[in-house]
């Protein structure tokens, strides 16, 4: 035998089709006169021992030459070579049973959002018992990270969706000559669901996740420990700002985000329909009644509050882990949006008869 | 198995850093050849930049000024396609695949060249789990479960799985407790002895150090002070050397000279 039998020469594609077929034909024939001579290899390293050894049928040769090396590498491959024990396949009681364990998954959710909700309550009345001693330079923090770098972007996006539904709503408007009313669709629409429900939405993605994602790591590098060992109160310094940070930081955009949408709803309908910015101003304060603005303030600051919590709460479930991290930042915000819609929905249904 | 010239010549070397706007020369014209077969450990004060060279040699960092040659190919090259063939390098965290099993890990530079048979990568890769010490039946494990200790030998096993011959290993014995490391040490000179294979170390654990080494570097003052035998450069006068070996602990250490090291 000859060449080079080492596992980057082996795996050349050409090399390796020709070599299967000298092999099984080497090894399919009889076996008690032939001598395996190896000494003539330019190299061999343990895959090319590997494949030597199971060719043989995991047993010696009946006549081998080799160089010591070469004999110290099989040796150490027939020593260690044995089946893989597989991983025993799941059965029907098994999957059953991971059911279970799924439906008590979710009840540890709840449990652990419960105590969380819980410990924060109890954070709020030690805060105002206290409020010297309050979290303030976190929460200063939080805000301007949550609040401050997200204007640009929930600005952005809260102005091209007014853009895009002024145009929408222009189209049909036109149609039954109804142009004026575009000032009640945009505002009511705006003010009262997409405003909230957007912002609450980019805020999510964007710091719902980086909450989830701080937190997990602090999980990950052993730093939440490090925090109980010193007797620093995790809910107080690490949930308590940022829900306090979001609670606040939330409805502001909401705010900020419908301007830009109003903003951009207004410029479109001048734009397609002549309607001037001056009327459209004026018509604004009466087709949306006050109650409507309450009630987007009051509903973006529950969004708040919920991102800030499931945000936590997946980031304090993090294992100490690097894939885990991973999972609960896409859980965190998967969940959150989702959180975010159904309370919306649920809004929606409980003050069906305010502002409209 | 044994190719003869060096296998890792370092020349004019320069790294420079930069903290908080300050240039931090960490490297300068630092000359370093390594020969095959050799068991080289570099040592040196914490920042010395004992692991940016490792770093460098595996191509990971490109150096301000200076040429890295490895195997007669420029650093910056080892990374290509097949450089599991060319050298080995244990993470000092281990830095296994998270999402892989134990077996996977092992198996993972084998089964990316995509020719071999899965039976043949998957017994090739169990082959090497032992030889590292660990129990066939731990092969499914996943790395998130393993103690430290195992995921350092998992993470030998990986890089020994195409039989480089060069191994970097970063701080091999930290971490672990000192019946661990001593085995880590008889396993690291069993294969050096073994397979040919050429080893550059970083290494805090003089224990560990004068176990093993058949040369010693030491970076300080920006470059390799000293090198060669661990006597020679123990009794070398430079203050940093004098201070790292003729500490306490040097010479606590230094007891296991009296045995020559078995690796040559």
């Amino acid at each position: 035998m000859l060449g080079q039998w080492t596992a980057e020469h082996l795996a050349e594609p050409k090399a390796w089709s020709k070599l299967k077929h000298e092999l099984h034909a080497a090894t399919s024939t009889e076996t008690d006169v032939q001598l395996w001579d190896l000494c003539a290899l330019a190299r061999m390293d343990h895959v090319g021992a590997q494949l030597l050894w199971n060719a043989w049928g995991r047993r010696w040769p009946a006549q081998l030459r080799t160089l010591p090396v070469q004999r110290a590498l099989l040796e150490r491959v027939a020593q260690f070579s044995m089946t893989v024990p597989l991983p025993a396949r799941k059965s029907a009681m098994q999957l059953f049973l991971a059911l279970g364990r799924q439906v008590l998954r979710v009840a540890d959710h709840l449990i652990e959002m419960q105590r969380l909700i819980g410990q924060l309550m109890l954070d709020v009345m030690r805060l105002v018992r206290h409020p010297r001693h309050g979290p303030w330079r976190d929460f200063s923090g939080h805000l301007y990270h949550i609040g401050a770098t997200a204007l640009p972007i929930t600005a952005l996006v809260g102005f091209l969706i007014g853009v895009v539904l002024a145009y929408l709503m222009a189209q049909q408007l036109k149609q039954f000559g109804a142009d004026l009313y575009i000032v009640n669709l945009l505002g009511i629409s705006l003010i009262r669901e997409l405003g909230p429900v957007l912002a609450a939405i980019l805020i999510a993605g964007r710091s719902g996740s980086a909450i989830t994602a701080q937190i997990g790591v602090m999980r990950v590098t052993e730093e939440i420990d490090a925090m109980r060992v010193l007797g620093i109160a995790r809910g107080y310094r690490l949930v308590l700002p940022r829900v306090m940070a979001m609670a606040l930081a939330m409805p502001l955009l909401t705010v900020w985000t419908t301007l830009a949408a109003l903003t951009g709803g207004m410029l479109a309908s001048d734009l397609m329909m002549g309607v001037t910015p001056d009327y459209f101003v004026s018509a604004l304060g009466d087709a949306v009644e006050p109650s409507n603005l309450t009630l987007a303030v009051g509903k973006s600051t529950v969004f708040g509050v919920l991102i800030a919590l499931v945000g936590c709460h997946y980031g304090l479930r993090v294992k100490p882990n690097t894939e885990s991290l991973g999972q609960g930042t896409t859980a965190s915000v998967v969940t959150s949006i989702t959180m975010v819609i159904l309370v919306d929905a649920l809004f929606a249904v409980v003050f069906k008869d305010v502002g409209l | 198995m044994s190719t003869t010239g060096p296998v890792v010549e370092i020349e004019k070397l320069t790294s420079v850093f930069r903290f908080a706007g300050q240039e931090v020369v960490v490297h300068k014209d630092l000359d370093l050849r390594i020969d095959a077969g050799e068991l080289l450990s570099i040592v040196g004060g914490s920042g010395s930049g004992k692991t940016v060279l490792l770093r460098q040699i595996l191509g990971l960092e490109t150096p301000r000024a200076g040429r890295i040659t490895v195997q007669g190919r420029p650093a910056s090259q080892l990374g290509d396609e097949g450089a599991a063939s060319r050298v080995g390098m244990l993470f000092q965290h281990g830095a296994l695949f998270s999402a892989f099993s134990v077996l996977d890990n092992i198996a993972f530079p084998l089964r990316e060249l995509g020719t071999l048979p899965d039976e043949l990568v998957r017994d090739a890769a169990l082959v090497k789990l032992q030889m590292v010490g660990m129990e066939p039946k731990q092969a499914h494990q996943m790395p998130a479960n393993l103690s430290g200790g195992m995921i350092k030998r998992v993470a030998l096993a990986r890089s020994l799985i195409m039989d480089p011959p060069l191994l970097l290993l970063d701080e091999p014995t930290a971490g672990l407790d000192p019946d661990r490391a001593d085995d880590f040490c008889d396993l690291l000179r069993s294969l050096h002895r073994e397979l040919g294979l050429t080893v550059v170390m970083v290494t805090h654990d003089l224990d560990t150090l004068f176990a093993l080494s058949t040369r010693v570097a030491v970076l300080a003052e920006q470059k390799v002070v000293v090198s060669g035998l661990p006597r020679e450069v123990m009794n070398f006068p430079n203050r940093f050397v004098q201070s790292y070996f003729l500490g306490k602990r040097g010479l606590r250490a230094r007891a296991l000279l009296q045995e020559p090291p078995v690796a040559v």
